[in-house]
C-alpha cells in the first residue's frame, strides 16, 4: 500500500460558497441534470465543436486537478489542465487532427453522471454530480472516477438553456490507475 | 520470397547489447534490454543500487518537522527535516516488521508511529519508544533500533540525492559535467522552489524508452506537430529556427542538449504568452543575469533551452518553465513518472500562474504533447513483440559527426549514446 494523498475536503465542502442556496426545485434540478447528460452526450459522440459551444467564450475555465492535490486554484498549483476558451478551443483542434497519436485512433468513451446537485446563486448555478467514465481503447478498459463542478451561467438557448463558465473535474483516484494519461476531454 | 537479410537471434548477455561499431557508423542496443525481466532485475542491482538517485528538492520541507513520503528507484523512502535542522532521508519501513510507518504523501510532525506495534520515531530517525520495552532483554539496544537511511545522502544546490551503495564516490565526482548543468538552472533565480502539487502518470513502456525521449530532439517537430501548431496559432508567428543546436556528453552516463526553442521562458525570454504586464520583469529578471553573470553565461542561464539526464533516472527539462522528472521502473514494461514545476521563488502571482500554464499546456497527463510521447513509448514496447524478427533499435544518428570531432546537434542521438555507454558500462561491472 502506497500513500496516494487523495484529499477530499473540497469534495467533502458542505456548501459551495456564500450566496448559494441549494436548489430543492425538482424541476430545475431535472433540467440541469438533462443539461448534463446531453452535455455528457456530446463527448461521447464525439461531437467536440458542439460541446465547445456550451462554453462561455470570455468565462470558460476547464480544469482538472492533479488527483494529489485537489486544490481548487491552479494559479499556485499544479494541475493536469487549466484551459481558458484560447486552449480549450486549441485543445479540441488537436483532438481533431489525425496527429493527437493518442485518440488516433480515438477512444470510446461512456460517461455516467448521477447524484446530480444544483445550487442557486446571485448570478449563476453550481452544479455537483459524480461521474463514472469508462474508455475503451485498444481492447483496454481504463475508468475515471470523481466528481463534476458546473458553473451555469444565462445565455443559452431554447436547446441549451446554460453556458458553461468555470468546469472543474475532481478525479478520485490517481491518473496511474486509469491508463496513465487523461487524452480524453474528461 | 526471398529473405534479404539474415535474422540475428536475441543470444548473449547485456553486455552484448549495446554494440557501437564506428567504421561502420551504427550505434545498435539489442531489444532484450528493454523486454526482459531478467535484464530488469538486474538493473536495480547493476545500476539504482548503485548510482546515486534523486530525492526530493530542500524547498520541498522548509519547515523543521515537514516531510514527504517518496519513491526512489522503486524504493519507499521518508524525506524529513529534522527537529535539528539536518534535512534526512530515511528508509520508510519499521524496524519492527516492516510496515511502512508514513503512510501520507506528506505533512509535518516531530514523530511518526508505525502503526501496527506502536513503535515510534523522532525526526532524526532515533526510536522514541515502543510499548512494552520491559518485554525485551538486556541486550535490546533502542539506539540501535532507529530509522534506517541510505548509505550516503547529499545534495548540490537543493537538490537531494540518495545512494544505497557504502562503496559509491560522493556526490559531486558522481555528477560530473552535470553538476554545472543544475548550476545553469539553479542560477535562474536567487531561490527556487517546488510548487505544490505533481504529475503523476505512467505507461506500459521500459524506463530507458522515457528516458530516452526526454532529451529526445528528432522526435518533437514529427510527434509534437499539434503543439507547434497551436503554438504558432496563439504567438502568431511560425516558431523561430534556432541557431543554437547541440547534444553534449557531461560524462558517467549524463548528458544534455541545448537549443532555443519557440516557447516563452519565464526566465528570460519573453513572448506574448507571459503577458505584457509582465515584460518588464522578464527583461529586468534577464538584465540582473547579465549583471552577475556576464552576457555569455547570462544568455546560457536566461535563454538557452535545455534538457538534461542525470543517469540514471532524474531529467531536467529547462524549457517552458523548469520540470523536475523522476524516472520509477516498475517492471520491464511499465514505469512510473512523477514531475515537479521547478519555480522562482517570489516571482509574483501573475507570473506564477503563466508559467504554470505554460508547463500544463505542452507536458503532463493532460497536455498538448505528453500523452503522445506515452502513445509513442508503448508503441514501441508493442513493437518489441516482434522479438528476433527485429531485434535491434538503431541509435546511430549523428555519430558520424560525433566520431569526426564535429559538435552534434540536439536532434543527433549523441545523448542517447552516452546513457547507454554508462548503462553498459555498469551491467558489465
Amino acid at each position: 500500500m502506497i500513500p496516494n494523498g487523495l484529499t477530499s475536503s473540497v469534495i467533502n465542502r458542505a456548501s459551495v460558497g456564500d450566496g448559494y442556496v441549494r436548489v430543492r426545485d425538482g424541476g430545475l434540478g431535472t433540467a440541469v441534470a438533462q443539461f448534463l447528460y446531453d452535455e455528457a452526450a456530446l463527448l461521447d459522440e464525439w461531437r467536440l465543436d458542439e460541446w465547445l459551444a456550451l462554453f462561455h467564450p470570455q468565462a470558460a475555465q476547464y480544469l482538472i486537478p492533479s488527483p494529489e492535490d485537489l486544490s481548487d486554484d491552479p494559479a499556485t498549483t499544479l494541475h493536469l489542465v487549466n484551459d481558458a476558451m484560447t486552449t480549450l478551443a486549441g485543445r479540441i483542434g488537436r483532438l481533431k487532427s489525425k496527429h493527437a497519436h493518442a485518440e488516433s485512433p480515438r477512444s470510446r468513451t461512456r460517461r455516467q453522471i448521477s447524484n446530480v446537485r444544483v445550487w442557486q446563486g446571485p448570478d449563476d448555478l453550481l452544479s455537483r454530480s459524480v461521474f463514472d467514465v469508462t474508455r475503451v481503447r485498444g481492447g483496454v478498459v481504463d475508468r475515471y472516477v470523481g466528481v463534476y463542478e458546473h458553473q451555469l451561467l444565462p445565455g443559452g438557448n431554447e436547446d441549451t438553456p446554460w453556458l458553461i463558465g468555470r468546469r472543474r473535474v475532481l478525479i478520485d483516484h490517481s491518473i496511474e490507475s486509469a491508463g496513465g494519461q487523461v487524452s480524453i476531454l474528461l | 520470397m526471398t529473405v534479404m537479410h539474415q535474422l540475428e537471434p536475441l543470444t548473449g548477455t547485456p553486455t552484448d547489447w549495446v554494440v557501437e561499431d564506428i567504421p561502420a557508423g551504427t550505434f545498435r542496443v539489442n531489444r532484450n534490454a528493454l523486454i526482459d525481466e531478467a535484464v530488469f532485475r538486474d538493473e536495480m542491482r547493476s545500476i539504482f543500487d548503485r548510482c546515486w538517485l534523486y530525492v526530493g528538492h530542500e524547498s520541498e520541507i522548509p519547515k523543521p518537522g515537514d516531510f514527504r513520503a517518496r519513491d526512489v528507484g522503486n524504493r519507499p523512502l521518508i524525506f524529513w527535516h529534522s527537529d535539528d535542522g539536518v534535512k534526512r532521508v530515511f528508509y520508510n519501513s519499521c524496524r519492527h516488521r516492516g510496515a511502512l510507518v508514513c503512510r501520507v504523501p506528506q505533512g509535518n510532525t516531530r514523530s511518526m508511529s508505525c502503526f501496527y506495534h506502536a513503535w515510534t520515531y523522532g525526526s532524526t530517525g532515533a526510536l522514541h519508544g515502543l510499548p512494552g520495552e520491559e518485554g525485551y532483554g538486556p541486550t535490546f539496544d533502542r539506539a540501535c533500533m532507529g530509522l534506517l537511511s541510505p548509505a550516503k545522502v547529499d545534495s548540490y544546490r537543493g537538490f537531494v540525492f540518495a545512494c544505497v551503495d557504502p562503496g559509491a564516490v560522493d556526490l559531486r565526482t558522481y555528477l560530473a559535467g552535470a553538476a554545472d548543468y543544475i548550476d545553469l538552472v539553479a542560477d535562474q533565480a536567487e531561490a527556487q522552489e517546488i510548487v505544490p502539487g505533481a504529475h503523476e502518470y505512467s505507461a506500459d513502456a521500459n524506463w530507458k524508452l522515457f528516458v530516452e525521449n526526454g532529451f529526445d530532439g528528432y522526435h518533437l517537430l514529427p510527434l509534437h506537430i499539434t503543439y507547434f501548431e497551436y503554438l504558432e496559432k496563439v504567438e502568431g508567428r511560425r516558431p523561430n529556427v534556432s541557431s543554437l543546436d547541440e547534444a553534449i556528453d557531461l560524462g558517467n552516463g549524463h548528458a544534455a542538449v541545448r537549443t532555443r526553442g519557440p516557447w516563452a521562458r519565464p526566465v528570460a525570454r519573453w513572448t506574448p504568452a507571459l503577458g505584457e504586464q509582465n515584460r518588464e520583469r522578464v527583461e529586468a529578471a534577464y538584465a540582473e543575469l547579465v549583471r552577475k553573470y556576464g552576457p555569455e553565461r547570462a544568455d546560457l542561464i536566461g535563454r538557452v533551452d535545455r534538457i538534461g539526464v542525470i543517469f540514471p533516472n532524474l531529467i531536467i527539462l529547462d524549457i517552458m518553465g523548469v520540470v523536475v522528472r523522476q524516472i520509477t521502473p516498475t517492471s520491464a514494461g511499465h514505469t512510473k513518472i512523477t514531475q515537479w514545476s521547478l519555480a522562482t521563488a517570489g516571482e509574483g502571482a501573475d507570473m506564477r500562474a503563466r508559467r504554470l500554464g505554460n508547463f500544463i499546456t505542452f507536458q503532463g497527463p493532460g497536455g498538448f504533447a505528453t500523452p503522445d510521447d506515452l502513445e509513442a513509448l508503448e508503441a514501441c514496447q508493442a513493437g518489441y513483440r516482434t522479438g528476433v524478427g527485429v531485434p535491434w533499435s538503431d541509435i546511430s544518428r549523428g555519430m558520424h559527426r560525433e566520431h569526426s570531432g564535429q559538435s552534434c546537434s540536439f536532434s543527433d542521438e549523441l545523448q542517447m549514446r552516452a546513457f547507454w555507454r554508462q548503462w553498459q558500462k555498469l551491467m558489465r561491472a
